[in-house]
C-alpha cells in the first residue's frame, strides 16, 4: 500500500470497526469479535507506518480545503507515530479487558459503549497524525464528544452531572481559549501547519507568542493543569474501562501530546527561552504536580487517587516540555508512553478488584494480595513506574526530565520532581504494603480467587510492557530520535 | 434574448402565481403549484447568480422608464447572493409543508397559506431586486403585511396577539423607514439609489441626512429585530405555525439585513455613514447586547421554539457585528453568517416541525427521552445544534472563524472575548435539549405516540437537504465565503 493510504486507513479502520459493531450488535459474541478485529488491524497498519518512518519516511495526506491555505490533512512524523502506537497497542489490551469488565459486571448499553469507544480511537488517530493546528483542532472536539456517552454510560444523576461537568470543562477551553489561540497563530504567520523548527519564528510578536503559549497550555484542557482539572475526577464515575481509555489510551494522551506537538512544531523552543522572562507554564506545571499529589494521598476512593495521581503526572510532561530543553523533550515523549502502559495497568487491577469483589477503596484493600496475587503484582510494577523506580519504563522518562532540568539548572524543576517522588511513593506503597503484608478481615478472603480471565490476561500484559520498556527503550529511542536532532 | 427579463421574472412570477392558489384551492395542488413556483424562482435566482459572479451589475429598467425618473431593478453581487438563500430557503422549505401543516391548522385554510407564502416571497425578491428607495418601502410592506397573516393563521390563539404585536411595531419599523426616506427625497430631489449615493456626498452631513439615517436605524432596527427592538420576534417565531416560523427565521430579518447594508455601503455611503456620523459605534454596541442578551433569555426557556428565537435574535447580534467592524473582512463574515446561520436556524427549525408533528408539544420537559423514540430527527438535531455552536466541519465554524479573524485583525479582543463566550452559552442551550432528549425518562407525551406515526419522508427530505447543506458549507467553502468575500471587496472599493 502506498503511504498515503496506509494513513488514510489508519483513521478509517476505526470507523469500518463502527459499521461492524452496528451490523452486529445482536449477537454480542460476534460483536466483540468485530471491535478486536478492528482493533487488531489497526495495530497491523500501524505497524506498517511505523516501519516505514522508521525508514525516514514521512506520509502526507491532504483530505481537502476548508478555506483557501487551511485544510484538514494528515502528516505522519516520530512523535505522532509514538502516539499511535499507543493508542493502537492499547485499544486492542483494553478491548479485552473492557470484555471481561462489561459483562463481568453486566453493564447495560454495551453496543452504545463499543461504538463510542471506536469513534474516540479514531479521533485519537486523527490528533496524532494531524498536520496542522485546525485538523488537531477538529479532532480534539469530536473526542470530547465521542467520549462524553462513556462518560455518562451509568446514566444516573450522578453521571449525568460528572458529565456536565467533563463537557463543560472541556469544550469551554478548547472554543474559548484554543480556538482563539489558533486563530491568532493564523492571522500572524498564515498558516497552520506544524513544521519543523516552528512557525511563530517572528521574534518583534514577542507579546503575542508569550501569550500564545500561556493560551495553548489552558486551551488543552485535555492536559489538566489546574484549575482546568476538575473534569478528571468527575469523570471518574465511568466505567473502569473508560477511565482507563481517558487516562492511558486517549484523553488525556490527546491533552499532553498536543502541548508537546505543538511546543515542538509551532513554538521555536530556542526562540521561546529567549522570549520568556518568567516561564509561568513551568510554574504552573510545578505547582499541579505538588497539590495533585497532596491530594491523592488523602483520597480513599481508589479511582480517586488514581485520578489525581493521572493529573500530577500529567503535569510532569507539561513541565518537561515547559523546560524547553531537548532532552526534557525527550523526556516528556517518554513518560507519555511509560504513564500510558503504567497508569492502564493501575486502572485495570483496580477494575479488577472492583469486579471481583465491588470494593473501592483503598482503606478495604488489606490482604487482598492473598486472594489476587496477579492483579496486585501488577499493580506493584505499576505503582512502582509511576514512583519512577528500576526496572520500570517510568525511570527512565524522569531520568530524562531530571537530565533536562540539570542542564539549565532549573532548582525549581528539580525540587518539584524530588518531593513529588517521596509522595508518589507515599500514595501509592502503602496500597501495596497493604494488599500482601496486612491480613485480610476473613478467613475466606484468603483463598484465590481471581477476576475474569481477560481482565487478568490484559492487565498482566500491560505490566509486562511496563518491564519490557525499561530493559529495550531502543525503539521508542530510535524512533524519537530525528525529532529530538530536529528540536537544537 | 430571454435572460434579459430575469431579474423581473423574479419578482413577477411569485406575484402572479399567489392568486392563483386561491383559485386551485385544493390543499395537496396548491402545495405542488407553490413549490414549482418556488422552484422556478430558485432557478432563476441561480442563473443572475452565475451572472453576478462574472460581471459586475445588471440594471432593468422597469416599463423601459430610464432611471432616475423610473423604477430601475439593479442587480449586483449582493443582491445575487441574497436571492439565492431566500430562493433556496423558501423551495426546500415547502417540500415539509404539506405535511406538517396538516397537522397545525385547519385544512381548509392551507391554501390561505401558500398564498401568503408566495406573497411573502414576492416582498423579500422585491426589497432585494429593486434599485429605488421608495419601491424597498413598498415591498417591505407586502412582505410584512402577508408575514403577519402567515403568523395569525396557527391554531394556537395566542398566535393572534403575537401578529398583532409585530403588525404594530413592524408598520412602526416601516414608517420610520419610509420617514427616512422622505427626508432624503427632500434634501436630494429623487429617490434611486444609486442617483442618492451620488447626490448625498455634495449635501455633505447635514442635519437632515442625520435624522434620515436615525429613522432609518430604528425603523431597521424594528424590522430586523435587532437588541433592544427585537420584542416582536419571540412571540412571533414561537405561536406560529412550525413551517412559517421556518421561513421567517431563515428569510425574512436577513432580508432587513440587507437593506441595512445597502443603506450604509451603497446609499449613504461609507464616508458618511461610518466616518463622519459612525453607524458602527452604536451597531457594535447592540449586537454585543444582542449576542448576549439573545443567549442569556434562550437558556431561561422551556419552549424550544422559542428557544430558538432567543437564539436568532443572538446571532442576528453576530451578523450585525461583522458589518460593524467596518471593514471589508468584517462584512464578509457578516454575509458569511447571514449565509450559514439561514440554513442552521432553518434546520433546527425543521427538526422541530418533524417533532411537532409526531408529538404535537415543543416543551422541553415534555420532550425528555424524545431522542429514543425520535433517534434520527434528534440525531439531525444534534448535529445543527453543533453547528450553531460552531463546532468544526459544520457551517457555523465557519461563520466563526471568519468572524474572530475579522475582529482580531481590529484588535478588538473584548468582541472576540464575547464571540466565544456566546458560543459557551449556545452550547448550554443546546445541551439542555440534548440532555434531556437523550438522558431522561420518557414522558407520557411521548410515551403516548406509541404507534409510531411515521414522519413523511418529505419532512425528511427537506431536512436532510439543510442538514447536508449545514455539513457541506462546514468543508467547502468556495461558494458562500468567495461570494461574501467578493460582496464586501465591492462595496468597499465603491468608495474612493
Amino acid at each position: 500500500m502506498s503511504d498515503s493510504s496506509l494513513l488514510l486507513s489508519a483513521l478509517l479502520i476505526p470507523l469500518i470497526g463502527v459499521v461492524l459493531i452496528l451490523l452486529t450488535r445482536s449477537k454480542s459474541n460476534l460483536r466483540e469479535a468485530a471491535t478486536l478485529f478492528s482493533a487488531a488491524l489497526l495495530i497491523i497498519i500501524v505497524y506498517q507506518l511505523l516501519q516505514r518512518v522508521l525508514d525516514g519516511a514521512k506520509p502526507e495526506l491532504t483530505l481537502f480545503e476548508i478555506i483557501p491555505g487551511l485544510d484538514v490533512g494528515f502528516l505522519l512524523e516520530p512523535l505522532g507515530m509514538l502516539f499511535a502506537c499507543i493508542a493502537s497497542v492499547l485499544w486492542l489490551i483494553n478491548s479485552i479487558y473492557s470484555i471481561g469488565y462489561m459483562r463481568g459486571n453486566k453493564e447495560t448499553h454495551q453496543t452504545r459503549f463499543y461504538i463510542c469507544f471506536a469513534i474516540a480511537i479514531a479521533s485519537t488517530m486523527g490528533i496524532a497524525l494531524s498536520a496542522n493546528l485546525l485538523t488537531l483542532f477538529i479532532f480534539y472536539e469530536t473526542l470530547t464528544l465521542s467520549t462524553y456517552p462513556l462518560v455518562t454510560h451509568k446514566g444516573n444523576d450522578e453521571a449525568k452531572r460528572s458529565g456536565r461537568i467533563y463537557l463543560g470543562i472541556l469544550l469551554t477551553t478548547s472554543i474559548c481559549l484554543l480556538l482563539p489561540a489558533i486563530i491568532w497563530t493564523h492571522s500572524l504567520t498564515g498558516t497552520t501547519e506544524f513544521t519543523v523548527g516552528g512557525i511563530l519564528r517572528d521574534e518583534s510578536n514577542r507579546t503575542a507568542i508569550v501569550t500564545l503559549f500561556l493560551l495553548f497550555a489552558y486551551g488543552i484542557g485535555k492536559a489538566a493543569l489546574m484549575p482546568v482539572h476538575k473534569w478528571l475526577p468527575a469523570a471518574m464515575v465511568a466505567p473502569t474501562p473508560v477511565s482507563a481509555l481517558l487516562h492511558a489510551v486517549a484523553v488525556v494522551k490527546a491533552g499532553v501530546f498536543s502541548i508537546v506537538k505543538i511546543t515542538t512544531y509551532i513554538f521555536s523552543p530556542t526562540l521561546l527561552i529567549e522570549l520568556l522572562d518568567i516561564n509561568l507554564v513551568l510554574y504552573i506545571a510545578g505547582f499541579t504536580i505538588i497539590v495533585a499529589s497532596l491530594i491523592a494521598l488523602k483520597a480513599d476512593n481508589l479511582k480517586r487517587r488514581l485520578a489525581y495521581s493521572t493529573i500530577s503526572q500529567l503535569s510532569y510532561v507539561v513541565l518537561a516540555t515547559a523546560l524547553l530543553m531537548p532532552i526534557s523533550m525527550l523526556g516528556a515523549a517518554l513518560h507519555i508512553l511509560a504513564h500510558a502502559f503504567g497508569k492502564i495497568t493501575l486502572f485495570f487491577a483496580a477494575g479488577s478488584i472492583y469486579t471481583a469483589t465491588h470494593k473501592k477503596k483503598v482503606s478495604e484493600l488489606n490482604g487482598i494480595g492473598y486472594r489476587m496475587p496477579i492483579t496486585m503484582a501488577a499493580f506493584a510494577i505499576g505503582s512502582l513506574s509511576m514512583i519512577g523506580v528500576p526496572p520500570t519504563a517510568g525511570f527512565l522518562s524522569k531520568w530524562y526530565i531530571l537530565q533536562g532540568a540539570f542542564s539549565i539548572e532549573s532548582w525549581f524543576a528539580i525540587g518539584v520532581i524530588i518531593i513529588s517522588t517521596l509522595l508518589n511513593a507515599g500514595y501509592f506503597l502503602p496500597i501495596v504494603y497493604a494488599a500482601f503484608f496486612k491480613q485480610p478481615a476473613t478467613e475466606s478472603e484468603k483463598r484465590f480467587n481471581e477476576a475474569p480471565i481477560p481482565i487478568v490476561l490484559a492487565l498482566s500484559f500491560t505490566a509486562i510492557m511496563t518491564l519490557v520498556l525499561f530493559i529495550y527503550p531502543d525503539f521508542a529511542l530510535r524512533l524519537l530520535q530525528p525529532w529530538v536532532g530536529g528540536l537544537s | 434574448m430571454p435572460s434579459t427579463h430575469l431579474p423581473l421574472l423574479q419578482v413577477v412570477i411569485p406575484l402572479l402565481a399567489a392568486p392563483i392558489c386561491i383559485i386551485l384551492h385544493e390543499k395537496t395542488l396548491t402545495w405542488l403549484f407553490t413549490f414549482l413556483v418556488t422552484l422556478t424562482s430558485f432557478i432563476i435566482a441561480c442563473l443572475l447568480f452565475q451572472h453576478a459572479a462574472q460581471d459586475q451589475v445588471l440594471t432593468y429598467a422597469i416599463g423601459g422608464w430610464a432611471a432616475p425618473w423610473g423604477i430601475e431593478y439593479y442587480l449586483d453581487r449582493l443582491t445575487a447572493f441574497m436571492l439565492v438563500i431566500i430562493t433556496g430557503l423558501a423551495t426546500f422549505i415547502i417540500l415539509a409543508a404539506k405535511h406538517s401543516l396538516e397537522t397545525e391548522i385547519a385544512a381548509d385554510r392551507a391554501y390561505l397559506v401558500y398564498c401568503a407564502y408566495l406573497l411573502n416571497l414576492t416582498g423579500l425578491l422585491g426589497v432585494l431586486m429593486t434599485g429605488d428607495a421608495f419601491n424597498i418601502f413598498v415591498f417591505i410592506e407586502i412582505a410584512s403585511l402577508s408575514s403577519y397573516a402567515l403568523i395569525s393563521i396557527s391554531r394556537d390563539r395566542r398566535s393572534l396577539y403575537a401578529a398583532f404585536k409585530y403588525l404594530i411595531l413592524g408598520t412602526l419599523g416601516a414608517s420610520f423607514i419610509l420617514i427616512a426616506i422622505g427626508l432624503l427625497y427632500a434634501v436630494t430631489g429623487t429617490l434611486n439609489i444609486l442617483d442618492l449615493a451620488e447626490r448625498l456626498p455634495e449635501v455633505g452631513n447635514s442635519g437632515t441626512v442625520f435624522t434620515a439615517m436615525v429613522f432609518f436605524t430604528i425603523g431597521i432596527g424594528l424590522k430586523a429585530a435587532i437588541f433592544p427592538l427585537h420584542l416582536w420576534l419571540p412571540d412571533a417565531y414561537s405561536y406560529s405555525p412550525s413551517i412559517v416560523s421556518t421561513f421567517l427565521a431563515g428569510t425574512s430579518t436577513k432580508v432587513f439585513i440587507y437593506v441595512l447594508i445597502r443603506f450604509i455601503f451603497t446609499l449613504f455611503g461609507i464616508e458618511l455613514s461610518l466616518e463622519q456620523v459612525g453607524m458602527n459605534e452604536l451597531l457594535m454596541l447592540m449586537s454585543i447586547g444582542a449576542i448576549l442578551y439573545g443567549s442569556f433569555q434562550a437558556i431561561k426557556q422551556d419552549s424550544i421554539k422559542r428557544l430558538l428565537a432567543f437564539s436568532s435574535i443572538a446571532q442576528i447580534g453576530y451578523m450585525i457585528l461583522g458589518i460593524s467592524l467596518a471593514t471589508a473582512a468584517g462584512l464578509a463574515a457578516g454575509l458569511i453568517h447571514v449565509f450559514n446561520h439561514a440554513i442552521i436556524k432553518v434546520s433546527l427549525f425543521l427538526c422541530l416541525a418533524n417533532i411537532i408533528y409526531y408529538t404535537n408539544t415543543d416543551s422541553i420537559k415534555q420532550l425528555a427521552g424524545i431522542g429514543r423514540r425520535m433517534p434520527l430527527t434528534m440525531s439531525l438535531f444534534t448535529v445543527a445544534g453543533l453547528s450553531l455552536i460552531g463546532v468544526p466541519l459544520t457551517a457555523g465554524f465557519i461563520s466563526k472563524w471568519f468572524l474572530i479573524k475579522a475582529a482580531m485583525a481590529n484588535g478588538y479582543l473584548a468582541i472576540v472575548a464575547v464571540i466565544v463566550f456566546s458560543s459557551i452559552l449556545a452550547l448550554v442551550y443546546i445541551w439542555k435539549i440534548i440532555e434531556v432528549a437523550y438522558f431522561h425518562p420518557e414522558t407520557e407525551a411521548v410515551l403516548q405516540q406509541t404507534e409510531q406515526r411515521q414522519t413523511p419522508w418529505l419532512m425528511y427530505l427537506s431536512l436532510f437537504l439543510f442538514i447536508g447543506a449545514c455539513v457541506y458549507f462546514g468543508v467547502q467553502t468556495h461558494i458562500n465565503v468567495g461570494m461574501a468575500e467578493a460582496v464586501a471587496a465591492d462595496l468597499f472599493r465603491l468608495q474612493p
